[in-house]
């Protein structure tokens, strides 16, 4: 650490002779609160005070602390500022060498910072996600070409097992045992296997993947590269959502990149292994995060699933064997092919190994993009890294999973988070969204927001999904308004049960999820909806007017 | 080409049966005289998975398992008729007849509807759920048939018929949840639709009275579904 | 044998499931001796009385005044069976309720008027905004669905309470029939 060092003992962060790098965070959080206008800024002051060739300010990814941006960071100098305005940019150039500007430090030695670990984020905010240089210096593509000079690509699934690496979709299915059976499986007649991105996230409140594609691109197109070698694939597909417009312009930057320094197309690395990856955008249905529904997507149909097996690993896009796995799961592929599959398993618990990506959202002090050896307790997470709760209010549960999770109370703060420990409890791990209430959030409410979610994302091919979560939105929009009976909550329970069973696909099977765990841990509320016609939290408007006493 | 076929052998309701390895678990239970509900199947077309009726219980997998698309492996053990299934199978139909609006006694398929026959089989007499009663057209455009949406399940047999029979990719599906629709072209008037060709098969596979014939009044749309099985025999027989 | 207070209601139907009642026929003799009809459209009686066993309403809901009177019903009768596809479906009358109430009697009074239409509000009960089946309103016993329901299943019906029995209608009729 340098944080004192002079112009001379400082060191040369970019290999381009340049002393000094002011990194400006220009993901989607930061860019939103105004960090283009900073950059610019920095920029100016850069050149009058005639330090061109000393400083350079770059644009990067993710810095994590997004409540506070605009975020920049002075690279290999542990400063970080926060809340930076373009007036604050003479001050921030010209203590460049000297003692930092201390109103706008963040606080480093805090454990938002200290008690995260950093894999799938390793790059995170420190290079520039749209030169491939950046990418390289820091061991990109290192991990492709041991796995194409080095090992074959029945090691690379093996070190992938070993990693014990699950999927960061939600869902957890070891990623090792998936790779290794698209490996074993046989292509279609036409030799064809693919492997696809799935970069679809759709839940509210989650942007982990958004993140790690705008901030680090080549790392996922690594990793799928490095999945396409493992598992006899030559052409791969990144499913992206048309609203993340900055991830698939990054996207688009680094696959150009990529092929044009030889590490995507074909003989990559001058061996017999090609590979193309292209970019389909999604049209907005969350559903089409499902796999299969996915893959119809791609083909050029409407977006619905189909029921499985048979599974995309035996017959997927186009009826070809298909590996399927989500941005953060490539993400952690060429790290774990760097060090070593042992090395990753070193992290994490018995059963999920490794680190995850959190969005941390709602009524927390730190909000932003966290990344955290899964085990780590709840407590940590949004006490320690997130703050806890602001303005003297009370804690009342952490929501994870997204539409298809739930809601965990404070009585399982000391629980680790880890895919088996929050399924017991009614919740999932989910792709990584994490959105903390305080004793202001009605939970009844919040249920009723997730299946309006699913009630207007469900595809209405099957009936359960269709039909079951319009009713069951109907059912608590009565009892948000007072006028259900205890009649209508048995109703509601009765269709959660059958949805849950019944619904062709995860988007029905998981909706009664934030129904069912809040009442598990906070029955009396919806009781005190119905019964006393009060919500507790104040958040619900009752009517006195009784339209139906069923 | 003759594919080789395994005979796997199963229990069905504690049953020994037997079937080919590549029919479906309710192929092999309607061979055998075991009767499941379903909507959205009908023999002849591909199937979807989507009216969850034929599910049914597999031993040593958590999860319901449709029993149009699931092939038969040897030695599962299935249930069809538990306690479970059958409560689920009439919350089915209770949706469904909360959906949309569906007033039997004034239909034109009165007494030749599937949903109004299960209805009766599965001991449906009434519905629990408040009926939603959505405002929905009636598209009369063309010159033989009717669309009333009013009556319809998004079964999508139609869609398939026209895909996969006749060849002409009419209908589709728009929209999502509770508000998708079958369309015409793209959501044309049936009327003035360039691909329709007027064959009426949509009309015959349809299971409610959805779709039917110009000039039928209150219970006289019965459906003639001959047609189907008898095409795709001659076809497998071409092949 | 002592006999049972009966009654019959009729909401918003067309009084086919009444029809199809009496279409018993002569069974109609065996059931008098059985039940003593305390109130219905086929008796002179203005009044529901209270402690009745068993009571069988034909008609959706769709006014203030078969709100009020189900309700009111419902508190003095043992026994309440939904008789019939308006009362079990809402039925026919339902079929406005996609419309809109006012769209409704603006077609039927203003629109299609021949000379000085207007909506009649004098001493009529204020119609609901939307006709519901009388079990989203208040608790229903037994089920016939039909429209109407076959006259012999309505008196499987009667014979099955009668005998201290559960009826089980579920394959003898169905909606619409």
């Amino acid at each position: 650490m340098s944080s004192e060092g002079s112009v001379e003992g400082a060191a040369d962060p970019g290999g381009d002779g340049k002393t000094h790098s002011l990194n400006v965070c220009v993901a989607a959080g930061c860019l939103s609160s105004g960090s283009e206008k900073v950059k610019v800024a920095l920029e100016d002051a850069v050149k009058s005070h005639g330090l061109e060739h000393e400083c350079k300010v770059k644009g990067v990814g993710c810095l994590g602390l997004c409540s506070k941006g605009p975020l920049v960071s002075v690279e290999k100098e542990n400063v970080v500022y926060q809340d930076v305005e373009p007036g604050d940019a003479a001050e921030i150039v010209e203590s460049l060498g000297k003692e930092a500007v201390t109103r706008l430090k963040c606080d480093m030695e805090s454990p938002f910072f200290t008690r995260q670990t950093k894999i799938v984020l390793e790059n995170c905010g420190i290079i520039d996600p749209e030169r491939i240089e950046d990418y390289l210096a820091a061991d990109g593509y290192e991990a492709l070409s041991k796995a194409l000079t080095q090992l074959t690509p029945h090691d690379v699934v093996d070190q992938i097992s070993k990693s014990g690496l699950r999927g960061r979709g939600g869902a957890g299915y070891p990623t090792g045992l998936k790779w290794s059976t698209i490996a074993k499986s046989v292509p279609d007649s036409t030799g064809r296997k693919f492997v696809i991105c799935n970069a679809d996230e759709g839940d509210p409140g989650a942007f982990m993947d958004r993140s790690v594609l705008e901030s680090d691109p080549f790392r996922v197109l690594e990793g799928m590269a490095i999945a396409g070698y493992a598992t006899g694939a030559s052409q791969g597909y990144i499913y992206v959502r048309a609203e993340y417009p900055l991830a698939v312009k990054r996207l688009r930057t680094a696959i150009r990149q990529a092929e044009k320094s030889g590490y995507l197309g074909a003989n990559i690395l001058d061996t017999t292994f090609s590979f193309r990856i292209d970019i389909r955008l999604g049209a907005g249905a969350f559903v089409c995060g499902e796999e299969t529904a996915l893959i119809a997507s791609i083909e050029g149909k409407r977006g619905t699933p189909r029921p499985r097996p048979p599974y995309p690993a035996e017959h997927g896009l186009w009826g070809a064997p298909t590996l399927i796995n989500n941005v953060e799961t490539y993400a952690n592929v060429p790290a774990i092919i760097r060090h070593g599959g042992e090395w990753f398993a070193s992290r994490g618990t018995e059963k999920s190994k490794g680190t995850k990506v959190f969005a941390l959202a709602g009524r927390v002090r730190n909000t932003g993009l966290i990344e955290v050896p899964i085990g780590i307790t709840l407590r940590e997470v949004v006490f320690d890294i997130g703050g806890g709760v602001p303005d003297g209010k009370k804690f009342k549960a952490v929501q994870t999973g997204g539409p298809s999770g739930g809601c965990i109370p404070a009585e399982h703060l000391d629980m680790p988070v880890d895919y088996e420990t929050l399924s017991r409890v009614g919740s999932m791990m989910g792709s990584g969204g994490m959105i903390v209430a305080d004793e202001t959030s009605c939970m009844v409410d919040v249920a009723k927001f997730f299946m309006e979610f699913c009630m207007s994302e469900s595809c209405g091919k099957c009936i359960p999904c269709r039909v079951g979560t319009a009713q069951m939105y109907d059912l608590l929009c009565k009892i948000t308004s007072g006028q259900a009976s205890m009649q209508d909550l048995d109703l509601l329970i009765e269709l959660c049960d059958m949805v849950k069973s019944t619904s062709l696909c995860g988007l029905g099977q998981s909706a009664p999820n934030p129904v069912l765990s809040t009442l598990r841990y906070f029955r009396s509320e919806y009781e005190e909806h119905i019964l006393n016609k009060r919500c507790p939290a104040g958040v619900c408007k009752m009517s006195n007017e009784v339209v139906h006493n069923g | 080409m003759a594919k080789q076929v395994q005979v796997k052998t199963l229990k069905i309701n504690g049953v020994d049966v037997g079937g080919r390895g590549d029919q479906t678990i309710l192929q092999v239970a309607r061979e055998h005289d075991i009767e499941m509900p379903t909507l959205c199947h009908i023999e002849g077309l591909s199937d979807v998975g989507a009216c969850r009726l034929c599910l049914v219980e597999v031993k040593g997998i958590n999860k319901l398992i449709p029993s149009c698309t699931t092939l038969v492996e040897e030695g599962m053990e299935v249930t069809t008729n538990s306690e479970r299934l059958a409560k689920y199978r009439k919350m089915v139909l209770e949706l469904l007849f909360a959906e949309r609006n569906h007033i039997c006694s004034v239909c034109v398929s009165n007494g030749h509807c599937d949903l109004q026959d299960l209805a009766r089989l599965l001991g449906v007499t009434h519905v629990r759920y408040p009926y939603r009663y959505p405002r929905l057209s009636v598209d009369a455009s063309h010159q033989r048939f009717v669309l009333d949406q009013n009556r319809c399940i998004l079964c999508t047999r139609c869609v398939r018929v026209c895909d996969e029979i006749e060849g002409a990719h009419t209908w589709d599906v728009m929209g999502r949840g509770i508000e998708a629709k079958v369309i015409t072209d793209l959501n044309q008037p049936w009327g003035s639709s360039e691909t329709c060709t007027s064959c009426g098969k949509c009309v015959q596979v349809c299971p409610t009275g959805a779709l039917s014939e110009k000039g039928k009044s209150v219970a006289e749309m019965s459906k003639r579904r001959q047609f189907l099985p008898y095409l795709t025999t001659m076809r497998e027989e071409r092949e | 044998m002592k006999k049972i207070k009966f009654a019959t209601v009729w909401l918003d139907g067309c009084s086919g499931c009444h029809m199809s009642f009496l279409d018993i026929d002569e069974k109609l003799l065996d059931l008098a001796g059985k039940i003593d009809v305390v109130y219905s459209p086929l008796v002179d009686n203005k009044t529901f009385p209270g402690d009745v066993d068993l009571t069988l309403v034909e008609g959706a809901v769709s006014s203030d005044e078969d709100l009020e009177k189900i309700r009111s019903i419902r508190t003095r009768t043992k026994l309440l069976v939904a008789l019939g596809d308006c009362a079990v479906t809402g039925n026919i009358p339902s079929m406005r309720n996609q419309f809109g109430m006012n769209a409704v009697l603006r077609r039927a009074y203003v629109e299609n008027k021949t000379i000085g239409g207007k909506i009649p509000n004098v001493n009529l009960p204020t119609l609901l905004p939307e006709v519901r089946p009388v079990h989203e309103l208040v608790r229903v016993d037994h089920f016939l669905p039909g429209c109407p329901p076959p006259a012999e299943v309505i008196e499987y019906l009667i014979d099955e309470l009668l005998a201290g029995r559960t009826p089980d209608p579920e394959r003898r009729t169905r909606f619409g029939l």
